[in-house]
């Protein structure tokens, strides 16, 4: 078959079966819009911004586990998706950005909207590459896709020149596709997972410590199995929320920073730590030196460079979760027996007994813990929850009564505020039954405020919570705590009318000053079925606590804040 | 500790394969010494040796770092190498040029051109050697000097 480079674009997705694109066209990137124009097998999203459409992409795809797809146009359309890459990359997210770029001829001469896209994308992509002719077309969209969502998934950027769009080649898309330099490892290796069963066989005090891996590997039923089936207990990293039910009696929480006291403690205090997927992040171990120092620890990654980057590791496993999980359930069914860890637990249960995740509650201001509990208890698992980031999104980890895998979407490992809203919305786009809500804060939610019309537009009903406390409250906790209140740059006392700016653009909007009236705004908006914004005033001081500071260690949490 | 590491790393040979590994070391701060890179002959690949150092868990992350590329083909760390580098110097034919001969001798140098001015020398061996070369040849009042990063090859 005789294409165009944009065709074969548009035949490559629907081989793929992509049902929904996001994106924002410009002079290098029309004739691929021209194709979209003509087709019907896909809808195509208008966002509001370049690094929205890359943000939704990634929502839809950390709500799907499918591929998520965006088009963006040369130069500052492409710069405008780069925060978008950079929050795919560092969350495992597979997603495909597509760009266009000015003709062949053109490149290297700081033609009009020219840059150097894949020289800006290589460090935040797992793959990234330059169309040079238009007969690699069909081969480098098979493998974009293939890489993006093998191994350990990531995004991977697609640059296509101009001219590489109009010029006419054979269209032949490979079926099956085999990468000599890329064969990710996915059965991990016997002998080691014997030797790990054995080590947990050995151990008094060993700890699950489960990791966004588990989701992105579809290994979380397998996961549960293993848990309530050795009775040893679990904590879960920020990515990894759902994988056990917040309810689960062998899960004590989040680590880390924010994490609660027992499973700080008991990371702390293991004598073994079975790592499945996380990545070792600062934020979850603190102070390195003084991190799990009594335990040996199995880590199992599909990426091996992910293996003793950061600790030692006495049992690495390279291999697919799901893969692994199931080759270990068998042993440990023959092998592990879960009284012996009785002692362990009730430790832990001790611990969380005398430290529980807790907040006190007001009669006269709204405390943002109470807006997330009290969601929770009207939506519960009804509900795919996004988060911007601050306060409010540690809030959401530790509060939302989360139930399943991929009902909780953050910006884990970069940390992007405006994340939250456009990934809603590319959520909503995939999974349809659900409700989507987004936790936002009053800094956070002006990052992508544009995409109210989106929304709008598209009629896509994204509720948006905003834990109004008139601060970038992250950074202003951080200046009560080390910087003798210095509150620099941080009071957003300044604000917009948030009911009147949705009602602006179609969207409604709600503002509650009180308790009582939260709930009344929360089901209209439910039951409006349409784009909101609920703006609820909270208190203004409120702390994340517990909390290890930057560089402390896990043992030692600040446990409450006296002024 | 740091300790001294040669990589041989083989990548198919495609647009930007360079700025990838070169950026992977950039933009994890890892140390290059030196980096020699060309194509395997009748082949679509080409061969990166680098020689790099570091503490032994940075090491083990470079390699599975370059590993993890998606050019990457194979890398080679931990095999006995033999290793090479070279060097080019230019001296000015009005100097005092007694004992020249005796230390091209010595490093197995030869002169690889004799022009109207200068003499441009040539030595190729282990990078110690070729440092001792260098030191010992600045009696001839060298005005450049040009030296290549390793290559290397497994001894098996
Ligand atoms: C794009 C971006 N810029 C800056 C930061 C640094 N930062 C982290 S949290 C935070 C404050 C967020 O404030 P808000 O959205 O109001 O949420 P709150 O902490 O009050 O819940 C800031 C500025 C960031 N994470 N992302």
């Amino acid at each position: 078959m005789e294409l165009t480079g944009s065709q074969m674009v548009i035949e490559a997705l629907k081989k793929e079966g992509v049902k929904t694109v996001f994106g924002y066209p410009g002079g290098a990137i029309m004739n691929v819009y021209d194709e979209i124009y003509k087709q019907d097998f896909f809808e195509h999203i208008l966002t509001r911004h370049e690094q929205a459409a890359v943000h939704a992409a990634d929502g839809y795809a950390r709500a799907t586990g499918k591929v998520g797809v965006a088009f963006v146009t040369s130069g500052p359309g492409f710069t405008n998706a780069v925060t978008g890459l950079a929050t795919a990359y560092m969350d495992s997210v597979p997603i495909i950005v597509i760009s266009g770029q000015v003709p062949i001829s053109m490149i290297g001469t700081d033609a009009f909207q020219e840059v150097d896209a894949v020289g800006i994308s290589r460090p935040c992509t797992k793959h990234n590459y330059l169309v040079k002719n238009v007969n690699e077309l069909p081969k480098i969209l098979k493998e974009a896709f293939y890489i993006a969502r093998s191994g350990r998934p990531g995004p991977v950027h697609i640059d296509i020149p101009k001219d590489v769009t109009a010029q006419i080649g054979k269209f032949e898309y490979p079926e099956e596709i085999s990468i000599p330099t890329y064969k990710p490892t996915y059965k991990g290796n016997a002998k080691q997972i014997k030797k790990a069963i054995e080590a947990m066989k050995q151990a008094d005090r060993p700890i699950f410590y489960l990791g966004g891996g588990i989701v992105s590997s579809g290994a979380a039923e397998l996961v549960r199995e293993l848990v309530s089936f050795t009775g040893i207990p679990a904590v879960e990293t920020l990515m990894a929320r759902g994988v056990l039910r917040h309810d689960d009696p062998l899960l004590f929480g989040m680590l880390g920073m924010h994490g609660s006291y027992a499973a700080n403690m008991a990371m702390s205090e293991a004598d073994l730590i079975i790592a499945l997927g996380p990545r070792f992040d600062d934020r979850v171990t603190g102070k390195l030196s003084e991190f799990a120092k009594h335990a040996k620890i199995i880590h199992v990654d599909i990426d091996p460079s992910s293996i003793g980057k950061i600790v030692k590791v006495d049992y690495p496993i390279v291999g697919d979760l799901k893969n692994v999980v199931e080759q270990m359930l068998p042993l440990a069914f023959d092998r592990i027996e879960s009284s012996k860890y009785e002692n362990w637990r009730e430790l832990l249960r001790r611990y969380d007994q005398i430290h529980p995740l807790s907040f006190e509650d007001s009669d006269e201001v709204i405390k943002p813990q109470w807006v997330i509990k009290r969601t929770g208890e009207i939506v519960g698992d009804k509900a795919v929850i996004s988060t911007d980031v601050g306060q409010h999104q540690m809030w959401t980890a530790q509060f939302y009564p989360f139930t399943y895998p991929r009902q909780f979407i953050t910006s884990g490992g970069l940390g992007t505020m405006g994340f939250g809203f456009p990934a809603a919305i590319g959520a909503k786009k995939g999974v349809q039954e659900k409700l989507v809500i987004n936790f936002s804060g009053d800094g956070s939610i002006l990052m992508n405020i544009q995409e109210l019309m989106t929304a709008v537009e598209s009629k896509i009903p994204v509720i948006n919570i905003i834990l109004n406390n008139n601060f970038l409250g992250m950074v202003r906790q951080w200046q009560t705590f080390f910087y003798e209140k210095r509150y620099s740059q941080t009071d957003l006392s300044m604000q917009p009318d948030f009911v009147k700016l949705a009602d602006s653009f179609g969207a409604n909007g709600y503002r509650v000053e009180k308790k009582e009236d939260f709930e009344k705004a929360l089901n209209e908006a439910i039951e409006s079925n349409t784009v909101s914004i609920i703006d609820v005033v909270v208190d203004r001081f409120e702390n994340v606590l517990p909390m290890v500071p930057a560089g402390g260690t896990l043992y030692n949490m600040m446990l409450e804040y006296k002024d | 500790m740091k300790e001294r590491k040669i990589i041989s790393v083989t990548v198919l040979n495609e647009h930007g394969v360079l700025s990838r590994i070169a950026g992977l070391f950039a933009g994890r701060g890892y140390n290059i010494e030196s980096l020699t890179v060309a194509p395997i002959p009748d082949t679509n690949l080409s061969r990166f040796t680098i020689v790099t150092n570091g503490s032994t868990r940075v090491l083990e992350q470079i390699v599975k770092q370059l590993y993890k590329l998606i050019p990457t083909y194979k890398v080679i760390d931990n095999k006995e190498f033999v290793e090479k580098e070279m060097a080019l110097v230019k001296i000015p034919l009005d100097t005092n040029l007694s004992g020249l001969d005796a230390l091209l001798k010595g490093y197995n140098g030869t002169v690889a051109n004799s022009g109207e001015n200068y003499l441009v020398l040539l030595v190729a061996d282990d990078s110690k050697r070729v440092s001792n070369f260098l030191k010992a040849v600045k009696k001839f009042n060298p005005i450049e000097i040009v030296r290549s990063g390793s290559v290397a090859l497994e001894i098996e």
